[in-house]
């Protein structure tokens, strides 16, 4: 097999990297993905990685519609999003690498290890479509690698579909001097169900990857590597909000499939009934609320999951839950909309409708973490919130957060976020249904079962004694008294950290997912001398107290979304006809401040470098004005 | 559906626990005078106090309608929520709680119309709930509109000319999806009739659903005058397995033997309109029941809490 001596390589000692497996779906580009990035971890570094996901389920092959595959971000510091381009990619055909070419994903000088076979195909078509694809690609300064990728794997096993992967995870490995200790441990895990052949095998196409990559490549990069002190765990979004609710001691999670949210319920699906709970899967969106809601006056801590089109369906029960006062915690994992929209991508565009989408007036709260850590802890924070304010508590978290993977610390558990959160002492005589403190609007939770306490909730505008009433006193008393619980919920706030100097040019103002590529391109406009500073928010509804004086800090805010918003100078737009992006709107409707925006939507995450150069654009023109 | 058994003794022991029909009465029905809505109640009523239900161990779900005001009624706890949408309620109600008696309140168009696909898919799951559609074959609440069983030519201010298509068939429909488990048929001019038939669905296992033909003075005041002054047109299922009042067999001449586990000619009896027919239509013990598939044994909170430790030990770093 080693059929040449080893060359020499040169080292190049980096903080971080990026590197991109891509793939026909079906290639198994997750899997060399995940165990990389475990990989990774587990050896000190900081890690992101991003799946790249095809729309359709198993597309043609060999097309610039089927590439599947991951981004892995690595550094020696710790890593909060998908970062810029890519430096290094492995490519198991030409087409799937146009596509990323074509989506601007690489680095002007990355290095581009290419499967070899195409080139020489026997197949004239094939060898066409690679002879036009190498020509659109060259007018970047890719450095492409040919390697024998197929060949290789043949070597090893019959079928090379299962196989290439792991020689591919062989090239990383060498290039990057991973530890083959920590890789076979992964590849033993994941292949444990499997005989200890299957390990054997997927192992040594690994050694012979690297075997490859000694014989072949003249080069190498050094991420180094810090071994963490604490405990940590690394997971996606989805995954981390699956165990938030379980320790958040939820016992019906009730949903109905929808991309990018379905994730949840899978993990959920799996473990739930060990702690006493379900997954129920109603026969739609609206269903799944009401049964969540159902479960939740009966008792019990109740989760409704979906993203936009089934946010837009459960909105008349939210309504209810809202007016009757019945605690219920909504997981909206964002995708692109309106409409099916993209349904497998990124955007920001829930939040209006999130805090303003009921008819009426209809408080609640919506919590936005801001990364995948904050997806786990929010679903505690949510349920709390949801019981001692009787409210709805929206939880808005994004396809990029759902499938991005990142370590954070291991949580540690608080028995009484287990807590029942029923109380079935007898109500004492007198006691209402809706016995609102005058003062803070609250009053206590009188659950079915409970002696003494039966009487009817009900949609329609209610009294104290929830007797419907339509008499024009009671209608503002109810109106006022479920806002008042907002208000008391915002004086338990703190006012949001401003990263950065505190006061300066520019404030950079961002919400939930966005804060790490943010806080990066900030750092950087910031080290270049530029006044900017940023604040990532949270608290949607109500929002953190402050927001008005941080802002007067300022020269300029401007809002950084993944959303959509016009620009002053296109047809027919102007300063009065424009219209913002929706942070933006509500900033501006919350402070009286005139706050500017810049956002996009791309159906990707935002790159750090793409926030900076608005960051740049925005202080030039602050400057000449 | 469970009940509370209480034993004679106990209430010969405490007699002053004991409740009668009117104790479970919390306010007064304001539905119009003559609504068929009054004799669903007092039957519900008589029902409660057959069974010595405890106020606050049951939980009335309905939607919205005149007849969804029924929770408000009743002497337990209630659950009026949307139009169309009592069924997924009462079904998270019955999941977190199994100890609950749960009885639904739906109109035509609450049930068939806007809240169908619950319809069919609560039907399904069989979860353990006695179920009253009450069936005015008119929109009552919002004055007048045709429904999904106004009778083919009927006038409503909705359809002028007459109602165009065919009545939906709810006994037909519910019959038609998989793993239903009781479905009766009954009126609201048949009091006797109306309390047999909600005590069988009641002592029925699984999801128990009622049609009660319910008059609306109001709006269809003679859809079913037919059948109110001639009993000769209504014939009765009978079976030791369905609903056996005394005094029937007086009311009505036609009677017919029909074994409620044959479901062929259940279906085929709902199908037939030559005459109306009350009575059990399908009946089987023997079906899956959603809350009982689903239940799992509860886990005290420290063992959640080393379990979670052990799932964090598949991600840990
Ligand atoms: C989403 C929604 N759509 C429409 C209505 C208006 N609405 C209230 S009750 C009703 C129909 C009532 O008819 P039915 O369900 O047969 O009950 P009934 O009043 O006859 O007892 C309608 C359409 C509503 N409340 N909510
Ligand atoms: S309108 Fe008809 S259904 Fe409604 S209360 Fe009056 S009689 Fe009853
Ligand atoms: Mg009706």
């Amino acid at each position: 097999m080693n059929k040449s001596t080893t060359i020499d390589a040169a080292v190049h000692a980096v903080r971080e990297h990026t590197v991109e497996i891509i793939t026909n779906s079906g290639e198994g580009a997750q899997k060399c993905a995940q165990i990389f990035g475990q990989t990774c971890a587990k050896m000190g570094n900081g890690v992101w990685t991003v799946e790249i996901i095809p729309a359709e389920i198993e597309p043609p092959h060999h097309t610039v519609t089927s590439t599947s595959g991951n981004i892995i971000r690595f550094g020696t510091e710790k890593i909060t999003n998908w970062g810029d381009q890519s430096k290094l990619a492995i490519a198991f055909n030409d087409q799937v690498c146009l596509s990323r070419h074509r989506l601007n994903s690489f680095d002007d000088n990355c290095i581009i290890l290419q499967e070899s076979a195409w080139a020489e195909s026997e197949d004239e078509v094939i060898r066409k479509m690679y002879a036009e694809a190498m020509e659109e690609m060259s007018s970047k300064n890719y450095r492409f690698i040919q390697v024998p990728i197929e060949e290789e794997t043949l070597k090893v096993v019959d079928n090379p579909q299962h196989g290439k992967n792991m020689f591919a995870l062989g090239l990383l490995a060498e290039i990057y001097n991973r530890d083959l200790a920590i890789i076979e441990k992964q590849i033993a895990h994941i292949f444990q169900k499997k005989s200890a052949k299957v390990t054997e095998l997927n192992v040594q196409l690994v050694k012979n990857g690297m075997q490859w990559a000694r014989d072949n490549l003249d080069f190498r990069f050094n991420v180094e590597t810090i071994p963490a002190e604490e405990k940590r765990v690394v997971m996606n979004g989805n995954q981390a909000a699956a165990l938030g609710a379980v320790a958040a001691g939820m016992e019906m999670c009730s949903m109905y499939p929808i991309t990018p949210a379905t994730s949840v319920s899978h993990e959920l699906a799996a473990i739930i009934e060990n702690y006493g709970g379900i997954v129920h899967q109603a026969e739609d969106e609206i269903a799944a609320a009401g049964v969540a809601l159902g479960a939740s006056y009966g008792g019990k801590v109740a989760l409704t999951v979906t993203s936009g089109p089934g946010m837009a369906l459960k909105t008349e029960f939210l309504g209810l839950a809202i007016m009757t006062e019945i605690p219920l915690v909504v997981l909206d994992v964002q995708r692109g909309g309106p409409s099916t929209g993209l349904p497998t991508k990124v955007e920001q565009s829930d939040l209006l409708s999130s805090i303003y989408g009921q008819h009426g007036d209809a408080p609640r709260v919506v919590i936005a973490p801001r990364s995948i850590e904050e997806c786990f802890h929010s679903m505690v924070t949510a349920r709390r919130i949801a019981e001692t304010f009787r409210c709805v508590v929206i939880v808005l978290t994004d396809a990029n957060l759902a499938t991005g993977v990142q370590q954070f610390t291991r949580p540690e558990f608080d028995i009484r976020w287990q807590q029942e959160p029923v109380d079935f002492s007898p109500v004492p005589e007198g006691l209402r249904p809706y016995d609102w403190d005058p003062e803070t609007g609250l009053s206590r939770r009188i659950i079915p079962g409970t002696p003494g306490g039966a009487h009817t909730v009900t949609g329609l505008a209610h009294d104290e004694l929830s007797n419907v009433s339509y008499e024009p006193e009671s209608n503002e008393r109810g109106c006022k008294m479920r806002s008042r619980k907002l208000a008391v919920f915002q004086s338990t706030l703190m006012p949001p950290d401003v990263t950065g100097d505190q006061e300066g040019d520019l404030l950079v103002v961002g919400w939930g997912s966005t804060q790490g590529a943010i806080e990066e391109a900030v750092d950087r406009a910031r080290k270049e001398g530029h006044k900017v500073s940023t604040c990532q928010l949270t608290f949607m509804s109500p929002l953190e107290p402050g927001l008005k004086e941080i802002f007067s800090r300022f020269k300029k805010v401007m809002t950084v979304e993944i959303n959509y918003s016009d620009t002053v100078g296109d047809p027919y737009i102007t300063e009065e006809t424009r219209r913002y992006g929706q942070l933006a709107w509500l900033l501006r409707a919350h402070t009286l401040v005139d706050i500017d925006c810049w956002t996009s939507c791309p159906g990707q995450p935002l790159r750090p470098n793409d926030i900076y150069n608005s960051i740049i654009a925005k202080s030039e023109k602050g400057a000449s004005k | 559906m469970s009940s509370i058994p209480i034993s004679l003794l106990e209430l010969e022991d405490d007699a002053s626990s004991c409740l009668v029909a009117d104790d479970y009465q919390k306010k007064e029905g304001k539905w119009c005078a003559g609504c068929g809505d009054f004799g669903a109640l007092n039957a519900v009523k008589r029902l409660l106090a057959k069974e010595q239900l405890k106020p606050e161990k049951m939980a009335f779900v309905s939607g919205i309608g005149c007849s969804s005001r029924f929770p408000h009624y009743v002497n337990a706890y209630g659950f009026h929520g949307i139009h169309g949408r009592a069924l997924p309620i009462a079904t998270g109600v019955k999941l977190a709680r199994p100890d609950l008696d749960v009885f639904v309140v739906m109109g035509d168009g609450d049930c068939t119309s806007i809240g169908a696909g619950h319809w069919i898919h609560a039907t399904r799951y069989n979860t353990n709930m006695t179920v009253l559609l009450l069936d005015n074959n008119i929109y009552g609440l919002t004055k007048n509109q045709t429904s999904p069983t106004t009778p083919q030519g009927y006038t409503s201010n909705t359809s002028p000319k007459g109602s165009v298509l065919p009545a939906l068939d709810p006994l037909q429909a519910t019959l038609g999806v998989s793993n239903a488990s009781f479905v009766a048929q009954t009126a609201d001019w048949v009091p006797a009739h109306l309390y047999a038939t909600l005590q069988a669905a009641f002592d029925h296992k699984g999801f128990s659903f009622v049609r009660i033909l319910q008059r609306c003075p109001k709006f269809t005041p003679d859809v079913f005058t037919e059948n109110v002054k001639n009993p000769d047109l209504t014939e009765l299922l009978v079976h030791e397995e369905g609903v056996n009042a005394p005094g029937l067999d007086k009311l009505f001449k036609a009677m017919r033997e029909h074994d409620p586990k044959n479901i062929d000619e259940a279906r085929a009896l709902a199908q037939r309109k030559d005459l109306l027919r009350l009575g059990i239509f399908f009946k089987d013990s023997n079906l899956p029941v959603y809350d009982e598939i689903r239940a799992v044994p509860p886990v005290s909170p420290e063992e959640k809490v080393q379990r979670l430790e052990k799932e964090f030990d598949r991600y840990a770093v």
